[in-house]
């Protein structure tokens, strides 16, 4: 009987724990909804910013926010990925490695913000990059290496030694069995990892705080070494800076949103591939 | 019996780190014939078989002295190209290992390696192979739907018709049967008999009615130790050593 | 998928052999009764000195039988064809030995005259060669009804025998003490024969276990009741 009631609490307790998870996100799209759905419109989506940030649209920062998201994969990626082949294909078991690993590891704990400084001092003032998308990207692309990374690591860790050995027993070499076999094997994997991470690229402003972005464009970036504006920059800055409180306000939720309903679908893209995967296997 | 010895293991011993797994092995392997490996888990069955096309290359620390000779050819010779040795001599694993490919595709796998680009000969050869592994009236309608979709017992066949693709000398089996049903295993045996006129097979198992029933030649190993190597019917009537009596009439330990 | 058995082409050759087994007995067995009625003691000679072809022919199978048990694990009809394949061959040999002994008795014989014309040893004969012969048609065509019939011939020759005996003992051994020495090896190639006949039994006792998984021997009456439900066996 005691037993009894003790168990019913303790589930209780688990399930409220739980549920509380789910209200917080609730409120939080409910908040963010309700206050941005007033600011999107046609004009919103596809003008730049007039009048001093209190109307026109944010097309500059959706489209800024887009080529760092695009830029920083693109070079994050192919390092990540060919970092992953060689810590988990060739790289003998050693203290390198193991150096290597713990390296990676504390990268993925570093602040976001000294990623920022980082990537002021070294492309931006030392590199003469400037404050530009090229920086921003570098930056951008430092800070999503360690889950890249990771997430191949444990994509290729997870294609089975059977594969790898059947390969090698028809007589391929090792690289044609990585390039043949291993890593389309653990394509999807790396491919949730990517989305993850482009989720939170697109979301991140400190990194971009000094060495891209800008909080007010008139037009759209000419080069990589063009500064950009960026949404999770422009809520900040429309939060920060500026005359019109009232109004500006009013498009920083409107810019939450946007980011809000980018990252979701990004997420749940990568929810859909990992489930496909799978039911595959 | 006039037997021409295709593969010879030569005073052969293999070390993991400073653990000696295999002592001292002297086994020749005779042409068209199965020759099959049996022993107690851990006594180096499998590791001896993977010797052969030097798998075991792929494990840090192991060591090997003595010689692997291939037609007198020794494999572990210094100018020997690992490549070139694991295409010679195919393998087929304990589990089947299908790539997660087309049908078509696993068994073209072997000759795109090889660096085979005519189409046409790709075609052909695909389809004897799978022929030869008795598989083709199972699957040749659906050569492009995944391997994966076949049964343990055709993906096995598969896996071997994979190995035969590249015309492999010596064909390794490890354990081919172990994770199959008894009609899959029988199908595999009664492969194994037809393929034998055509090449000569190795066959680690620790089914022993297994290698009673389908080898020409067995070797009992324990402990990394070969203790007898004869005729399989030798073997299992009248074997020299009573260690392997007692194994196979199943009073060991 | 019907898989096409590698060890078939084993159970052909020892089907075989024993065939080849079954056929020098026969035929010594042939060559023994008639170097008695021809009297042809090279003839009789001829059946001793070939017994060890047989001698060997038997150890083959043996062998072929013991390779089969122990590498192929033979199970339900193919074990009991191996099993009951062992048996009919030491049957067989037993018989050709039999064949050996009244060769023997023939030479005993040697070239003096009978005590009597042979008019009832030549029926026993007859009988038991056709015996011999329809159990190997048995064996061959897993003819159990063929066997079932030989078993039941078997007292035929023990009667033909108690007549000999009978005959023999009472009308020459007991009537003239001088003709013992040449009746007591017709004597024993009566028994010879009769033996012969029930080896012959044993034969076809082991071809219905063989054929219907069925045990007749020590017990006569499943011979002849067909009311006992058999089991089935759908070929």
């Amino acid at each position: 009987m005691n037993k009894d009631i003790t168990q019913k609490l303790g589930f209780i307790c688990l399930s409220l724990c739980a549920l509380i998870t789910v209200f917080f996100l609730g409120t939080l799209i409910y908040f963010i909804v309700v206050r941005g759905a007033g600011a999107i419109s046609w004009q919103f989506l596809t003008d730049v910013p007039r009048k001093f940030m209190t109307q026109g649209g944010v097309a500059p920062a959706i489209v800024g926010t887009f080529y760092l998201t695009l830029g920083s994969i693109m070079i994050a990626l192919p390092l990540g990925l060919a970092c992953a082949v060689y810590l988990c294909e060739y790289s003998p078991k050693s203290v390198v490695v193991n150096i290597i690993r713990i390296s990676i590891n504390n990268l993925a704990g570093v602040p976001s913000v000294v990623f920022g400084l980082f990537g002021m001092a070294v492309f931006v003032k030392f590199l003469g990059f400037g404050v530009s998308i090229l920086s921003g990207c570098l930056t951008l692309a430092i800070m999503v290496l360690p889950s890249i990374i990771s997430a191949s690591q444990e994509s290729l860790m997870a294609v089975p030694q059977s594969y790898r050995e059947a390969s090698l027993a028809l007589g391929a070499t090792q690289w044609y069995t990585i390039k043949k076999i291993v890593v389309p094997s653990a394509l999807p994997g790396i491919l949730t990892g990517v989305i993850l991470s482009v989720g939170r690229v697109a979301g991140e402003t400190a990194p971009i705080l000094f060495t891209a972005g800008t909080f007010y464009m008139r037009g759209y970036p000419k080069s990589i070494f063009s500064e950009v504006m960026a949404l999770p920059y422009h809520i900040y800055a429309l939060m920060t800076e500026g005359a019109h409180p009232v109004a500006q306000t009013k498009i920083a939720y409107g810019c939450a949103l946007i980011l809000l309903i980018l990252v979701l679908t990004v997420s749940t893209l990568a929810i859909f591939i990992r489930q496909k995967q799978r039911s595959m296997s | 019996m006039d037997e021409k010895v295709r593969m010879e293991i030569k005073n052969m011993n293999f070390y993991y780190g400073t653990k000696q797994a295999l002592c001292d092995i002297n086994i020749q392997v005779y042409r068209n014939r199965v020759t099959a490996i049996i022993g107690p888990s851990g006594c180096g069955k499998s590791t001896l078989i993977r010797l052969l096309n030097r798998m075991n290359d792929l494990i840090p620390h192991a060591r090997i002295e003595g010689e692997v000779l291939l037609d007198g050819h020794n494999i572990y010779g210094p100018d020997e190209d690992v490549v070139d040795v694991r295409r010679k001599i195919g393998m087929v694993f304990q589990k089947p290992n299908p790539f997660p490919k087309s049908i078509f595709e696993n068994v073209a796998y072997g000759l795109r390696v090889n660096g085979i680009k005519d189409r046409q000969y790709i075609r052909r050869k695909v389809e004897k192979s799978i022929k030869d592994a008795a598989l083709w009236g199972e699957v040749k309608d659906r050569l492009n739907d995944s391997a994966l979709a076949l049964s343990g017992g055709q993906q096995q066949r598969l896996c071997i018709a994979r190995a035969l693709a590249v015309e492999p000398e010596v064909l390794l089996m490890d354990e081919p049967a172990s994770a199959l049903d008894p009609t899959s295993t029988s199908k595999i045996e009664e492969l194994i008999q037809e393929l034998k006129k055509r090449y000569t097979i190795i066959i680690v198992t620790h089914n022993m009615q297994q290698a009673a029933r389908i080898s020409d030649y067995t070797a009992f190993l324990m402990l990394g130790q070969m203790v007898e190597y004869d005729l399989t019917p030798k073997i299992f009537t009248n074997p020299a050593k009573k260690v392997t009596e007692d194994y196979i009439t199943g009073r060991f330990g | 998928m019907n898989i096409k058995r590698h060890f078939e082409n084993d159970l052909k050759k020892f089907n075989t052999e024993i065939l080849k087994m079954a056929t020098l007995t026969e035929e010594a067995i042939y060559k023994s009764v008639e170097s008695l009625k021809n009297r042809d003691l090279t003839l009789a000679r001829g059946v001793i000195d070939d017994d060890h072809i047989i001698d060997e022919q038997e150890l083959l199978i043996e062998e072929m039988a013991i390779d089969f048990l122990a590498l192929q694990n033979p199970k339900a009809r193919d074990l009991r064809f191996i099993t009951t394949g062992m048996s009919i061959n030491a049957e067989l040999e037993r018989i050709a030995d039999l064949a050996v002994n009244i060769s023997q008795r023939v030479l005993d014989l040697g070239n003096e005259p009978l005590i009597k014309p042979l008019i009832d040893i030549p029926k026993l004969t007859a009988v038991v060669r056709r015996m011999i012969k329809d159990v190997i048609d048995a064996f061959v065509n897993q003819d159990e009804q063929l066997a079932r019939s030989v078993i039941l011939s078997d007292p035929e020759a023990d009667k033909l025998r108690n007549m000999i005996f009978d005959e023999l003992v009472y009308e020459y051994m007991v009537k003239n003490g001088k003709c013992v020495p040449r009746a007591i090896p017709l004597l024993l190639i009566t028994r010879h024969l009769e033996r012969i006949a029930d080896h012959v039994t044993n034969i076809a006792e082991d071809i219905i276990y063989m054929v219907k998984a069925e045990v007749v021997k020590h017990h006569p009456e499943r011979l002849t009741d067909t009311s006992r439900p058999h089991k089935e066996h759908p070929e």
